[in-house]
């Protein structure tokens, strides 16, 4: 119910957006009684809320669903099940107590400061936009730099544009995806700087938002300077050589009144850190077994704030089996620990999750570091799986199954990403 | 016809307002921007320094010791965060340590207190994560630290509490001489005052020259800083300089008062008085020493960074005194330590209003004290719940990186913030790793309740500085 929170649940959950939503039904679907989700916004749903363009949902529902929609369905669903939910509300803290109990330190207008006790937590906090002072771009300090998603808040929860005259630094999936928007607003976007050579964001958003528009994509491109004193003017991108510094003698300056920055979301694992719960450096997320729990035993993570996804049908699936684990260690269920361990090869910039067991079916995640086309993938020398091409932007999803691990005796499954060989041809 | 005309509001220019409040005399202080502290002092290093560093021939090495005492003082009145780090001059290698023990000689001539030369070890045990290569320092435990900002708006509050005039977006075009007074003629009006004090910082050569002045002129000197994320909180303890080099105290690391580190500054002669802008060579610069001193730091933790302007004079030294022109007086060329100074040049500047003639009489009814601001983050259980049990906006929170609820936030607007920057000064929302990106679209809808302006009409910091634009509009 909205707005309920008593004073135990079986699994809270902290986030309620996609991930969180999927993680409370997921554990409603083992039937975990006692669910209450915690979101910091007035409204659960997440980003998805300020996503209003199409193209969610293909996958899980089999429609295609604007952000909205896909967050009402899922926000139904959630009320149908009884599950509780507090919007407006922030965790401060989570206890842990000897016995493994947990108390939830919750701040919320509505509320106050209360706390609620559970046996077990799923981490759905999602991700952040990497800002300007991430990427570090000289200049001056205007108004009008914004990260992408600000924008996107501003034009469709708010009804107001970031301006009139865009550039945008990074390819990022929400920064092309605004590039459109604005174009649909009667903005005129100048054009989208990729400091890599390759875009950041999903081929179908290329497509889609930039060539069907006829914005320019400069790849190994940056930028370079801001300039402007109160409010951005314009700026000076310039190509970047192999280091990725910026050659300036072949600059050149693109007038603009605002600068929106897409490069990259970085999972937001403050609580998580607080907790001393391992990370994992290139992630940002969390280390997780395969049944998504961290290393501080009845903690589960999934979602955006595991590793950032490209899709929300993937985060639907993978906090639904996160749910499902944090239901069944609420009802006193304890599954003997991982004995594989999963670690990045050749070209795996990271792969998710951590520890694998042959108790189970896996699906395994993971990003590559660089294009490769056409190449397979080689997880120890238990299974080869050719593909037409791999690409950082696309994360790369496969399955393992029990009886494969079965045959497996070692403790480090090594996965790699490789050419393939003479005479090897994807089918 | 005010008694005092005050030309910037700055950190002086506020301090001197706030110490002549005191007195039964109409003030005023005119200030270009929409608030307080938006010029040179926002982006100054915070540093109380503990005096040693500045020659004791010079008017800045005489003013700092005292101002240095000055701020326990100061802070107890205004409540605004200051805490005694201390500072640590480094030295790397034998060759340096003559200069240790020259500043530690010069400080104690100027009496700057509990100096003392420490060894290798005795530094290691102090500073852990500084580099090993380092040999020896000098400890000045009375250095300290603060928020420039949070100094001017608390000093400028405490001021207008006692009754000076503060007149924002009002920039001085012109200073007519008139027979017992000058008009100061503005953008949006002409004031009258019997003594104006030139605390225009970057412009006070340019303010002179309107009154006919031309002794001295600034030179622009910038200096860009680089701003840490708070994983790194803690890696040092107190202020870490280098050996001091001609024209700079070198480039720092800097423990925040909020805990955060910062290093910088840079030293770059500029022509642009407005020249705020941080460049490749200046992170190369700070990045590339600072990794000597402390090697866990890298460009990779920074959360944002800016440039600001020190105003150096042609003297390299204050210049603060009456002019051939009765009732002008400048305090102008404060460059550093001139936030250190600040309190006592105020009393230096009250001085000389005596000295030139102006009748002191002290109100019965001066108000030193200001609350400090609700800090949430900062309390314990109890201090908390006791706040949200008055207010349940305390358990609202706005700005998450910094733990800030909606309650700071109306008290940063009760307290004169105009401006996401002036909210952020204030409260700290959008000051930590997402700069602003979770609670800007928040803070500017707080802005525009309280201020009754539309939401278009918010701005990050007053001027041509817009944030959005209606949708309709064409």
């Amino acid at each position: 119910m909205l707005g309920r929170v008593e004073k135990k649940y079986g699994v809270v959950v902290v986030g309620g957006g996609p991930a969180g939503m999927g993680a409370a039904l997921g554990a409603r679907d083992c039937g975990e009684e006692k669910v209450l989700i915690l979101d910091r916004e007035p409204e659960a749903g997440g980003i998805l809320l300020q996503c209003i363009h199409s193209g969610f949902g293909m996958h899980y529902f089999r429609e295609e669903l604007t952000g909205p929609e896909y967050a009402e369905r899922f926000l139904q669903k959630v009320i149908d099940h009884d599950i509780d939910v507090l919007p407006g509300s922030y965790v401060s803290g989570v206890a842990v107590d000897s016995g493994g109990s947990k108390k939830v330190r919750i701040m919320s207008e509505s509320h106050g400061l209360i706390t609620v006790e559970t046996k077990s937590v799923v981490l759905a906090m999602g991700c952040r936009e990497r800002t300007r002072g991430a990427v570090r771009i000289p200049g001056t300090r205007p108004s009008g730099i914004l990260t992408a998603g600000l924008a996107q808040k501003f034009v469709n929860l708010k009804g107001y544009l970031p301006g009139k005259r865009i550039a945008i630094l990074g390819s990022g999936d929400i920064g092309l995806i605004m590039a459109r928007r604005l174009t649909l607003e009667g903005c005129r976007v100048e054009g989208v700087f990729e400091l890599m050579p390759y875009s950041n964001g999903l081929t179908r958003n290329v497509v889609q938002c930039l060539e069907d528009f006829d914005i320019p994509l400069h790849l190994s491109t940056t930028v370079a300077y801001v300039h402007g004193r109160d409010r951005i003017e314009k700026i000076t991108v310039a190509p970047v050589n192999p280091d990725l510094k910026p050659d300036m003698s072949r600059a050149w300056d693109v007038p603009c009144d605002t600068l929106l920055i897409s490069v990259g979301l970085i999972p937001e694992n403050e609580l998580t850190q607080n907790l001393g719960i391992g990370l994992d450096v290139v992630t940002g997320g969390p280390l997780v077994s395969s049944t998504l729990e961290t290393s501080m035993p009845g903690m589960f993570a999934c979602g955006n704030v595991l590793h950032v996804h490209d899709l929300v049908d993937y985060v639907t699936r993978e906090a639904m089996l996160a749910g499902r684990f944090a239901g069944e260690w609420s009802k006193g269920v304890r599954r003997p620990k991982d004995n594989i361990r999963l670690v990045p090869g050749d070209n795996v910039r990271y792969c998710v999750p951590h520890t694998l067991s042959p108790e189970r079916e896996h699906t395994i995640h993971l990003r590559c570091k660089a294009a490769m086309k056409p190449c397979k993938i080689r997880v120890g020398s238990l299974m080869e799986k050719k593909l037409r091409f791999v690409f950082p932007a696309e994360m790369i999803m496969f399955k393992i199954k029990p009886d494969l691990l079965d045959k497996f005796h070692g403790d480090t499954l090594r996965i790699d990403i490789l050419p393939l060989e003479k005479g090897e041809r994807v089918d | 016809m005010y008694d005092i005309a005050v030309i910037g509001g700055g950190v002086i220019g506020c301090a001197i307002a706030r110490e002549m409040s005191r007195y039964r005399l109409g003030i005023v202080v005119v200030e270009k921007y929409e608030e307080v502290g938006f010029g040179t002092t926002k982006t100054n290093s915070g540093i109380i320094h503990a005096g040693h560093h500045s020659p004791p021939d010079t008017l800045k090495g005489k003013l700092v010791v005292r101002g240095n005492k000055l701020y326990d003082r100061l802070c107890k009145d205004l409540n605004f965060g200051f805490s005694r780090i201390g500072e640590l001059v480094v030295a790397r290698s034998e060759s340096e340590i003559p200069e240790l023990e020259r500043l530690k000689k010069q400080g104690e001539a100027k009496g700057v207190p509990g100096l003392e030369i420490w060894d290798r070890e005795r530094l290691r045990n102090a500073e852990p994560n500084l580099s090993n290569t380092l040999i020896a320092a000098l400890h000045a435990p009375s250095a300290g630290v603060i928020n420039p900002y949070e100094l001017a708006n608390a000093l400028s509050e405490n001021a207008v509490d006692n009754g000076v005039d503060l007149k924002v977006n009002c920039a001085v075009e012109k200073i007519v001489v008139e027979k017992g007074f000058l008009a100061v003629h503005t953008s949006t009006e002409t004031i009258k005052a019997r003594f104006v004090i030139n605390c225009a910082g970057v412009y006070a050569d340019k303010i002179a020259g309107m009154a006919g002045l031309s002794d001295f002129t600034i030179h622009p000197r910038k200096g860009e800083e680089y701003m840490l994320d708070k994983r790194l909180k803690g890696l040092v303890q107190r202020l870490i300089f280098p050996i001091p080099e001609k024209n700079t105290k070198g480039i720092l690391i800097i423990p925040t008062f909020d805990g955060t580190i910062m290093v910088g500054p840079t030293a770059q002669d500029t022509t642009d008085r407005d020249d705020a802008s941080t460049t490749y060579e200046g992170s190369e610069q700070v990045f590339g020493f600072v990794s000597k001193i402390c090697p866990s730091i890298t460009e990779r933790d920074t959360i944002t960074e800016f440039a600001g302007l020190r105003a150096v004079s042609n003297t390299n030294d204050f210049i603060i005194g009456p002019t051939r022109i009765k009732g002008f007086i400048n305090a102008a060329g404060i460059q550093s330590p001139g936030l250190t100074c600040a309190p006592a040049i105020a009393l230096y500047v009250r001085d000389i209003l005596k000295s030139e003639g102006l009748v002191l009489e002290k109100k019965k009814n001066f108000k030193p004290h200001l609350p400090g601001p609700p800090r949430f983050a900062s309390l314990n259980d109890e201090q908390q719940r006791r706040l949200v049990e008055k207010d349940r906006l305390f358990a609202k929170v706005v700005c998450r990186c910094e733990l800030v609820t909606e309650a700071e936030i109306h008290s940063a607007v009760d307290h004169g913030a105009r401006t996401l920057d002036g909210i952020k000064f204030r409260s700290r929302a959008g000051m930590g790793r997402c700069q602003g990106g979770f609670c800007a679209p928040r803070c500017m809808d707080i802005l525009s309740k309280r201020l009754d302006k539309p939401f278009q009409e918010i701005t990050k910091r007053g001027g041509d500085s817009w944030v959005v634009k209606k949708m309709m509009d064409s």
